[in-house]
């Protein structure tokens, strides 16, 4: 019975993958390169801003660009544009560190009716919250290995 | 006792109880698409002067509820049941609106299968004679399913070519064991349907096994045609679950593409950018109510198979790596005097 | 030249993310995951930075440019402290960013308010 049953589904879902609408998959890679292209020119010019004008160092320089990086992309989100930019660049939207911001951004705005504590302190970091754990968790594996094995 | 049962999973009215009054409402996307004349409301905006989007869906339905019962002739006091669900945690909109209404009410769960499931019960509630009258509605709302179920609406994302819009509407109807109007005269009930699938993006293909088996099982009861019915419709499979439901139905000998519609499909226009169509209760509610109810009062159709599909999955099933199991329940609609 | 560069390996870098989620129907959340962690562990071997120096922002912007710098942070103050930049290292590099996400994203949102989609 079970086996017939298994038989069943994976023969419908074989089925529906080869009846499923194909995604253009160059068309949104043309448009992801595009705006993930323009969004990181935008950050070039931030870094060069920081560099000449401000005669930051590297160091400096970078985590600049970050935080203005960050700015940008929360107040686009904030004003309603940034899920337009999304709909159009997808990944290419979502990769750079604004796509980050806006991960932030959306969900904090979009549940503060649930109160200022469990909703935009807590829902800020739906997105967030697993990209810090992950990275800084890696990060700390990386200084173990490092510090035991490498050096 | 007389049997009203036919077959595995059909009931006959024979008292045909009659829906005597309908109401829809819908947000500005919707009435910007094919059927939009046929909506009785249109929001101004998805807010309607609401704190929030869930206090907008309440007031969406408890709206098309007061209409429904007035467009009846009756007081809140003449109805004896109220059955009503939405997509929302613990169905929050229909317990409100419940709340406000203050009739006797049965909350349901059928995700966006609740408007046929809603009118079977409240039919069978009046063809028993248990009820005089009876308000069946359901309603949805794109930003408050969105958060829900998908994305924070101002995240960056984009639709899957399979994905759907879930529709902004309420309907709402007054079944009743007098009047006039379409009548009710069978019923038939879904089974839970699961082929495995497992994409979100995908409601269309994981709801169409349960739409093709309720609309197979129908027949096989009723020992009904396609072409016993001028029109076929089913709730919002979408485009891709569209195609998919014909083409399953055509291996089981039944051709119902000629007299077929989906809500979801009709909903919305091509350009209107959502992807496989629409989706939600609202959708099939407010294609029924506002446009469907209507072409058979008109005399257009005389004979409609009407179903509502559901995908019954939830974030935290979705999360364990569940799949999505599907339903569609049938009513059979008639116009005419019993 | 320089924004040139940076226009066509952010670019590209986009289009690996794009790839992910049309192939395999990874939400937004996984994706940003994997672009971090994968840029910590190409850090850490050393493999990104040169790209950083080639590519400047067109490096540093996308994501694993952040899983980048929280890896070099990490390596340096291990160099420098010893086991306790194991801990440090990390969030002290990346702390502009991380302090700007939270600071900028909780005052505008409670400046803005969410807008349905068109």
């Amino acid at each position: 019975m079970d086996a017939i049953k298994q038989n069943k589904d994976r023969e419908y879902q074989k089925y529906v993958s080869a009846k499923m609408p194909k995604t253009n998959i160059l068309r949104n890679c043309t448009s992801a390169f595009l705006v993930g292209g323009l969004i990181c020119v935008i950050g070039q010019i931030i870094l060069n801003i920081g560099r000449n004008y401000y005669n930051l160092d590297q160091n400096s320089a970078a985590t600049f660009t970050t935080i203005v990086m960050i700015f940008l992309g929360g107040i686009l989100t904030g004003l309603g544009v940034y899920d337009d930019i999304g709909k159009i660049g997808g990944a290419g939207s979502i990769v750079p560190i604004t796509g980050f911001s806006n991960s932030i951004v959306s969900p904090a705005m979009e549940f503060k009716r649930e109160g200022f504590v469990l909703g935009i302190g807590a829902k800020m970091f739906t997105v967030a919250g697993p990209v810090l754990v992950y990275g800084i968790g890696s990060s700390v594996v990386v200084g173990f290995i490092y510090y035991f094995f490498v050096r | 006792m007389e049997s009203k049962r036919l077959g595995g999973q059909t009931i006959i009215l024979k008292n045909r109880p009659k829906i005597i009054s309908n109401s829809s409402i819908v947000g500005q996307k919707e009435s910007q698409g094919p059927l939009g004349e046929f909506f009785d409301i249109v929001m101004p905006d998805n807010l309607w002067g609401e704190d929030s989007w869930e206090k907008t869906e309440c007031r969406m339905l408890k709206e098309v509820c007061e209409r429904a019962i007035e467009g009846a002739n009756k007081k809140n006091t003449d109805i004896n049941y109220f059955f009503a669900g939405d997509l929302l945690n613990q169905i929050m909109t229909a317990n409100f609106t419940a709340r406000t209404l203050g009739i006797p009410f049965f909350g349901l769960f059928g995700a966006c299968s609740t408007m046929t499931e809603s009118i079977s019960l409240g039919a069978i509630m009046v063809d028993g004679g248990y009820a005089d009258n009876a308000l069946c509605a359901t309603s949805s709302h794109f930003c408050t399913a969105e958060r829900q179920f998908r994305y924070p609406l101002e995240q960056g994302t984009q639709m899957a070519p399979t994905g759907q819009w879930t529709v902004t509407g309420a309907g709402a109807v007054v079944v009743s064991n007098e009047g006039n109007g379409p009548s009710i005269t069978h019923i038939t009930t879904g089974k839970v349907v699961d082929y495995g699938i497992k994409d979100v993006n995908n409601m269309g293909a994981a709801m169409a096994p349960a739409a093709v088996e309720t609309i197979k099982a129908h027949f096989e009861d009723t020992g009904r045609n396609p072409q016993d019915y001028d029109l076929i419709v089913t709730g919002d499979l979408g485009r891709f679950g569209r195609e998919l439901t014909i083409d399953m139905l055509n291996k089981e000998g039944y051709d119902i593409a000629s007299r077929y519609i989906d809500c979801g499909c009709e909903i919305y226009g091509e350009e209107q950018d959502v992807q496989s169509g629409g989706s939600g209760c609202g959708c099939s509610a407010v294609v029924f109510s506002g446009f469907i109810l209507k072409k058979i009062e008109e005399g257009e159709l005389n004979r409609v198979l009407m179903g509502s599909t559901g995908a019954l999955l939830s974030t935290t099933s979705t999360q364990q790596g569940e799949s999505i199991p599907g339903i569609m329940h049938l009513v059979v609609i008639e116009k005419g005097e019993g | 030249m320089e924004y040139l560069k940076a226009f066509v390996v952010g670019g590209l870098i986009c289009v690996v993310g794009q790839i992910l989620i049309d192939k395999t129907n990874l939400s937004p959340a996984r994706i940003l995951v994997i672009f971090v962690t994968s840029g910590v562990v190409l850090g850490a071997l050393g493999i990104y930075e040169p790209l950083v120096q080639f590519a400047g922002a067109g490096a540093s912007i996308p994501l694993p440019g952040f899983g980048n710098t929280l890896a070099k942070g990490v390596l340096d103050s291990v160099n420098q402290e010893g086991i306790l930049g194991i801990f440090t290292g990390g969030v002290q590099a990346a702390a502009g960013g991380i302090t700007a996400a939270v600071f900028f994203g909780y005052l505008i949102a409670i400046i803005f308010d969410p807008k349905t989609k068109r």
